[in-house]
C-alpha cells in the first residue's frame, strides 16, 4: 500500500515536469516582443535590448527554460509588472482563496452527486429518478456564470440572505461565519455541473453493480436492503466514481474562473482573467502552473483513494 | 459531461440495417424529440436572421436605453446603449452556434485523426501520441483554454481555437480505443492481405465503423463547447465589441445586473435553451447508437422476486412432508412483449438429510427453479407466476420481506456457480464470512471471527486464521468455493441450495468439493438441493434426481433407478453424455439440437423435436408426469425400457 502510494508519487514527477515544459513553451510562443509590450511602442531600441537582456530573452529557448526552472525551484516565478510584487506571493495568496471555494464545491458535489445517483438508481424509473434525471440535465446545461447572476439577483438583491460578492465583509467580519456566509452562493453555483456529472455516473455505476452476482450473494445471505445497497453495492460503485471526482476537481478549479469573476471572489481565476487582459504574462504563467500542479495532486489523491477501496489494484 | 465514456462500436452490418429504425427510436424518445424540435427551431431562427424584420443589432439609441421587456418596438427591451435585445439575441445566437459548431468540427477532425492513427499504428506512434494527449489532459480543461487565449490574445476566433484544441483529447481517446479494437478484426486483416495501403484501410475500412462513435462524441461535446466559448466571451476574452455572441452580451449585461437584470438574463436563457436542447437530443442519439445504454438493458433487480399468483390458486402442501416442499411452481420472465416461461409447474420434495439433484442442460430452468425458492430471481423481468414453496409448512411466496430475509442464509443457504463473481471483490473473506454469521446470530466481532475461523477449518482451508484477511482474488477457485460453502454453513441451514457449485472448477477440486458437501450433509443432517448438468456429479452425491427440460420435470426417481434404467429419452441422452473411465468409445457428443425457447413452447412434449422416438401423439395435448411409485415418475407417452420398469 505505502509502496504503491510512493510509486504513484514518483510517477507524478514526470507529469509535473511535463507541465512545466508545456507552460514554458506556451509562454515562449507568444507572438510579439515582451519587452515592447512592457515598455510600450515608444521605447528606444537600447531600452528594449537592455530589458531583453534583463529578462534573459537573448538566450536560447533551452537556456531560458533551464534558468526558469532553476528559479522555480527557488520559489522564484518572476515579478508581476502590473502588481509590482513577486508572482509567487500573489499566486499563493489567490490560490488559497480558490482552494477554499473549489474545495468546498468539490465536497458539496461529491455528497450531492453520490446521494442523487444512489437514490436515482434505487428508485429507477420512479418519480425520484425522473426528477433527479431532469435536474441533472438542467444542471449540466446551465451556464454557471449565468446561474451565479440569477442567484445574486434572488438571494442577494431580492431576499438579502447572502452577500453578492467578495470573500469577507469589508467592515467587521473576517471570521469563519463571515467566510461561510460569503462562500455559500459561489460554492453552490460552482458545484452544480459537477454534481450533475457525478450523479449521472453514480446512477449508471450503481445499476451496473446491482446486477452483479455478488449482490445476489449478499441478498442470499439475508442482508437488509440497506446493507446491500449502501455497503455492498455502493463500495463497488464508488471505485468507478472516485476517478471521475478526481477529474471533476479539474473542472471545478477551472470553472472557478467564471464564478470568481461573477462573485468577485479574490481567487486565482479572477486573477488570471485580469492578468490575460493586461497581458501580465508572468502572472498568467505562474497561475496556470500552480493550478495545473494542484490538479495533478487531486488526481493523485483520487488514485490513492481508489487503491484503498479496491485491493485488486494494489 | 466530459467524462470519458468508452463506447462500443456498432458492427458494420448492424449500423446499416438499423438506420431506419434509429430515427423511429429517436422519435419515440419524448425528451430527445422535444430537444430536437427546440434545437431545429433555434437554428432556423438563427439562419433566418438576415431576412427577419429585425432592428439593426448594432445601432445605438441612447434615448431608448435600458427599455424593459415588452417595450413598444422592442419586444425584449434594449440594452445600455439602446440596442434592440431581440435582434442582438438572434444575431448573437448565430455567432454562438457557428463558433460552437466550428469548434466541434475542428476538434472532431483533428482528434479523430490522431485517434485513428494512434489506434491503427500502435507501438511507438501510439505511445507518443497518447502521452501527448495525456499531457494536455493533465491541465484543467478551462485553464488550458485560458492559457491559449492568453497566448493568442483575446478574440472570438482565438477563443474558438482554444476550445477546439482542449477538446481534441476527448475525441482522440474515444476514437483510439475503438480503432484499436477494429484493427485486430478479420475484415481489416483481409484488407491488409489484399494489398491495400494503411491510408486506404484507415479511411475506407475503419473510418466508416468509427463514424457512429465520432457522432456520439460530437453530440455530447457540442453543447459543452457552445457553453465554453460563451464563457470565454463572458470573461471578455472571446467576442470583442462591436461583435457580439451570447456570452459577451451576458458579460456586458452583468455590469448593469442590479438596474436592468433582463439584459443579462435573456442571453443566458438562450444559452441554456440551446445547450439543454442539444444535450437532450445528444442523450437520445447516444442511447440509440450505444447499445449498452439502451433503455431496459440496465434495470435494477429489486430485493425479492415479484409474486403474481391468484389467491384462489395456491396449491396446498403435499402429503409427503419434508423440509422443503415445492408445489406447481411457475416462474416467468417478461421481456418486451414476450413471456418466457422458464419454470412451468415444478414439484419438488426434500427431506432432512436428503440430497436431491436437479439435472438438465443450460436453459432447462433448473437454476431459475433454485433461485425462485428464496425469491432471488431478478425482478424485473422475472416473477413467480404460480404455485407455492413450503419450508416446514410455511408458504415462502406469502411470507413478508422481513421473514424472507431472516430465512435467507439462515434456514436456507445458497452456494452459487462461479465463486469469483459471487464473492464481493472489495471485502476480505473474513469480512464476508463474519457478516454472514452476525446477520443471523448477533455476537461480538471477536466471537464472530472465531466462528469464521472454525468454519474455514470445517471446509478444510489450511491456515484459516491467515486466510481471513485475504481478498477473493488472492485465493484459488477451489478455495473460493470452499469459502462460499463455509458462508452457506454459517448458520446451520436446514436446506442448502447449490447451483452448479463445481462447474467452474477443475476435476480434482470438483471431487474434493463434492466429498466435502457429502460429509457436511451427513454431519449436519441438512437437505441439499443440488443443481447440475452432469449426471456424473449426481451419481456421486444425490439420493434422488429430477431431470428438467424446458422448465418442467420430465423424469424423477432415486439416483440408482434413473441411472440404471432411464425412461425418458432425454434422460437417456443426458446419461450418455457422461464420460466413463475406461470406455473411450462412448459417445461424448452433446444432444443434437437445442432446447426450445420458452416463450413459445410447442404443444405436447417439449423434447419431441429432438427425440428419436417421437410420434404424432407426442405433439398434441398435455402430457402428465406418470408416477409409477412414490419416487419414480416420467413425463413421456412412450417411455424407454417399459418392460423392465423399476
Amino acid at each position: 500500500m505505502a509502496a504503491y502510494i510512493a510509486k504513484r508519487l514518483l510517477a507524478a514527477i514526470p507529469v509535473l515536469f511535463g507541465l512545466t515544459i508545456i507552460v514554458f513553451l506556451i509562454m515562449a510562443m507568444i507572438p510579439g516582443d515582451p519587452a515592447t509590450a512592457i515598455l510600450g511602442s515608444y521605447a528606444t531600441p537600447e531600452n528594449v535590448a537592455k530589458l531583453n537582456r534583463d529578462l534573459g530573452l537573448d538566450k536560447t529557448l533551452f537556456e531560458q527554460y533551464v534558468i526558469w526552472i532553476g528559479n522555480l525551484f527557488h520559489g522564484d516565478l518572476g515579478r508581476s509588472y502590473t502588481l509590482n510584487r513577486p508572482v509567487l506571493d500573489e499566486v499563493m495568496e489567490r490560490f488559497s482563496a480558490t482552494l477554499i471555494l473549489a474545495g468546498t464545491s468539490l465536497v458539496l458535489c461529491s455528497i450531492f452527486g453520490l446521494l442523487a445517483g444512489i437514490v436515482s438508481a434505487v428508485r429507477q424509473y420512479g418519480w425520484a429518478d425522473k426528477i433527479i434525471t431532469l435536474l441533472v440535465l438542467v444542471g449540466i446545461s446551465t451556464p454557471s456564470f449565468w446561474l451565479g447572476l440569477l442567484l445574486i439577483l434572488v438571494f442577494a438583491v431580492k431576499l438579502r440572505l447572502f452577500p453578492a460578492s467578495g470573500m469577507y465583509a469589508i467592515y467587521g467580519g473576517g471570521d469563519l461565519a463571515d467566510l461561510i456566509h460569503h462562500l455559500t452562493l459561489p460554492a453552490l453555483t460552482l458545484s452544480v455541473v459537477a454534481t450533475g456529472v457525478i450523479a449521472r455516473l453514480t446512477r449508471t455505476a450503481m445499476l451496473e453493480v446491482l446486477r452483479q452476482d455478488y449482490i445476489r450473494t449478499a441478498r442470499a445471505k439475508g442482508l437488509s436492503e440497506r446493507k446491500v445497497i449502501y455497503k455492498h453495492a455502493f463500495k463497488s460503485a464508488l471505485v468507478g466514481v472516485v476517478p471521475v471526482i478526481g477529474i471533476q476537481a479539474g473542472f471545478v478549479i477551472g470553472g472557478a474562473v467564471y464564478i470568481e469573476t461573477v462573485f468577485q471572489w479574490p481567487g486565482i481565476g479572477s486573477m488570471l482573467v485580469t492578468a490575460i487582459s493586461t497581458r501580465d504574462l508572468l502572472l498568467v504563467q505562474g497561475g496556470v502552473l500552480v493550478v495545473a500542479a494542484a490538479y495533478v495532486f487531486f488526481n493523485l489523491l483520487a488514485d490513492v483513494v481508489q487503491t484503498i477501496l479496491d485491493p485488486r489494484l494494489r | 459531461m466530459m467524462t470519458d465514456t468508452t463506447m462500443s462500436a456498432p458492427s458494420k452490418t448492424k449500423s446499416k440495417s438499423s438506420r431506419p429504425g434509429t430515427l423511429a427510436l429517436l422519435l419515440n424518445n419524448t425528451l430527445a424529440t422535444s430537444g430536437l424540435v427546440v434545437l431545429v427551431l433555434i437554428c432556423l431562427i438563427a439562419l433566418a436572421a438576415p431576412i427577419l424584420p429585425l432592428a439593426d443589432p448594432d445601432v445605438t439609441a441612447p434615448a431608448d436605453r435600458l427599455l424593459p421587456v415588452f417595450a413598444e418596438g422592442h419586444l425584449l427591451g434594449t440594452d445600455h446603449l439602446g440596442r434592440d435585445i431581440l435582434s442582438r439575441l438572434i444575431w448573437g445566437t448565430r455567432v454562438s452556434l457557428a463558433v460552437g459548431l466550428s469548434a466541434t468540427i475542428i476538434a472532431a477532425f483533428f482528434g479523430s485523426l490522431l485517434g485513428l492513427v494512434a489506434g491503427y499504428a500502435g507501438g511507438r506512434t501510439d505511445t507518443l501520441i497518447m502521452r501527448g494527449i495525456d499531457m494536455v489532459m493533465a491541465f484543467p480543461y478551462i485553464l488550458l483554454a485560458l492559457a491559449i487565449v492568453a497566448v493568442l490574445g483575446p478574440g472570438l476566433l482565438n477563443a474558438l481555437y482554444a476550445i477546439a484544441l482542449v477538446n481534441i483529447p476527448f475525441f482522440a481517446r474515444n476514437i483510439r480505443g475503438i480503432t484499436l479494437g477494429l484493427s485486430r478484426r478479420e475484415f481489416v486483416d483481409a484488407a491488409r492481405l489484399s494489398g491495400k495501403s494503411p491510408v486506404q484501410i484507415l479511411f475506407l475500412e475503419i473510418l466508416p465503423n468509427v463514424l457512429p462513435v465520432i457522432v456520439i462524441t460530437m453530440s455530447t461535446t457540442v453543447g459543452w463547447m457552445i457553453l465554453e466559448t460563451a464563457g470565454l466571451s463572458f470573461l471578455g476574452l472571446g467576442a470583442q465589441p462591436p461583435q457580439a455572441d451570447l456570452g459577451s452580451m451576458l458579460g456586458e449585461g452583468r455590469k448593469i445586473l442590479f438596474t436592468a437584470p433582463h439584459v443579462s438574463i435573456i442571453p443566458g436563457l438562450m444559452i441554456f435553451a440551446l445547450v439543454m436542447s442539444i444535450n437532450l437530443f445528444g442523450d437520445g442519439v447516444r442511447d440509440i447508437l450505444d447499445p449498452r445504454l439502451r433503455a431496459g438493458s440496465l434495470t435494477r433487480p429489486v430485493s425479492r422476486t415479484a409474486v403474481h399468483r391468484k389467491a384462489d390458486d395456491i396449491p396446498a402442501p403435499s402429503q409427503k412432508g419434508g423440509v422443503l416442499d415445492v408445489r406447481q411452481m411457475r416462474t416467468e420472465f417478461e421481456i418486451g412483449s414476450s413471456v418466457y416461461k422458464a419454470v412451468g409447474g415444478v414439484d419438488l420434495n426434500l427431506k432432512e438429510g436428503e440430497c436431491l439433484g436437479i439435472v438438465g442442460e443450460s436453459g432447462s430452468g433448473k437454476s431459475v427453479t433454485a433461485m425462485s425458492i428464496m425469491g432471488l430471481v431478478p425482478t424485473p423481468p422475472g416473477r413467480i407466476a404460480g404455485g407455492a414453496a413450503y419450508l416446514d409448512g410455511e408458504d415462502l411466496f406469502a411470507a413478508s420481506d422481513r421473514r424472507i430475509r431472516d430465512l435467507r442464509g439462515g434456514s436456507v443457504a445458497y452456494v452459487f456457480q462461479d465463486p469469483l463473481s459471487t464473492l464481493h471483490p472489495l471485502f476480505t473473506v473474513g469480512d464476508q464470512l463474519t457478516e454472514a454469521i452476525t446477520t443471523h446470530q448477533p455476537m461480538s466481532g471477536s466471537k464472530a471471527r472465531e466462528k469464521a475461523i472454525e468454519l474455514l477449518s470445517l471446509v478444510r482451508i489450511p491456515n484459516a486464521k491467515e486466510r481471513l484477511s485475504a481478498y477473493p482474488h488472492e485465493l484459488s477457485g477451489g478455495m473460493r468455493q470452499r469459502v462460499c460453502i463455509a458462508m452457506a454453513l454459517a448458520n446451520d441451514a436446514k436446506v442448502l441450495i447449490a447451483d452448479e457449485p463445481t462447474t467452474a472448477l477443475d476435476v480434482t477440486v470438483q471431487s474434493q468439493i463434492l466429498t466435502l458437501m457429502n460429509g457436511l450433509r451427513r454431519e449436519r443432517n441438512a437437505a441439499i438441493l443440488f443443481i447440475t448438468h452432469d449426471f456424473g456429479v449426481v451419481s456421486a452425491l444425490c439420493d434422488r434426481v429430477a431431470v428438467m427440460y424446458a422448465g418442467r420435470i420430465v423424469e424423477t426417481g432415486t439416483t440408482e433407478e434413473v441411472l440404471a434404467n432411464p425412461r425418458h429419452p432425454y434422460t437417456a441422452k443426458l446419461i450418455e453424455c457422461v464420460p466413463v473411465l475406461g470406455e473411450p468409445e462412448r459417445r461424448l457428443d452433446a444432444i443434437e439440437g437445442r432446447p426450445p425457447v420458452v416463450n413459445n413452447l410447442p404443444e405436447g412434449c417439449a423434447f419431441a423435436a429432438r427425440c428419436p422416438h417421437a410420434q404424432a401423439a407426442c405433439r398434441a395435448g398435455e402430457i402428465g408426469l406418470e408416477m409409477s411409485s412414490d419416487t419414480r415418475g416420467v413425463r413421456c407417452l412412450f417411455p424407454l425400457n417399459s418392460g423392465a420398469s423399476a
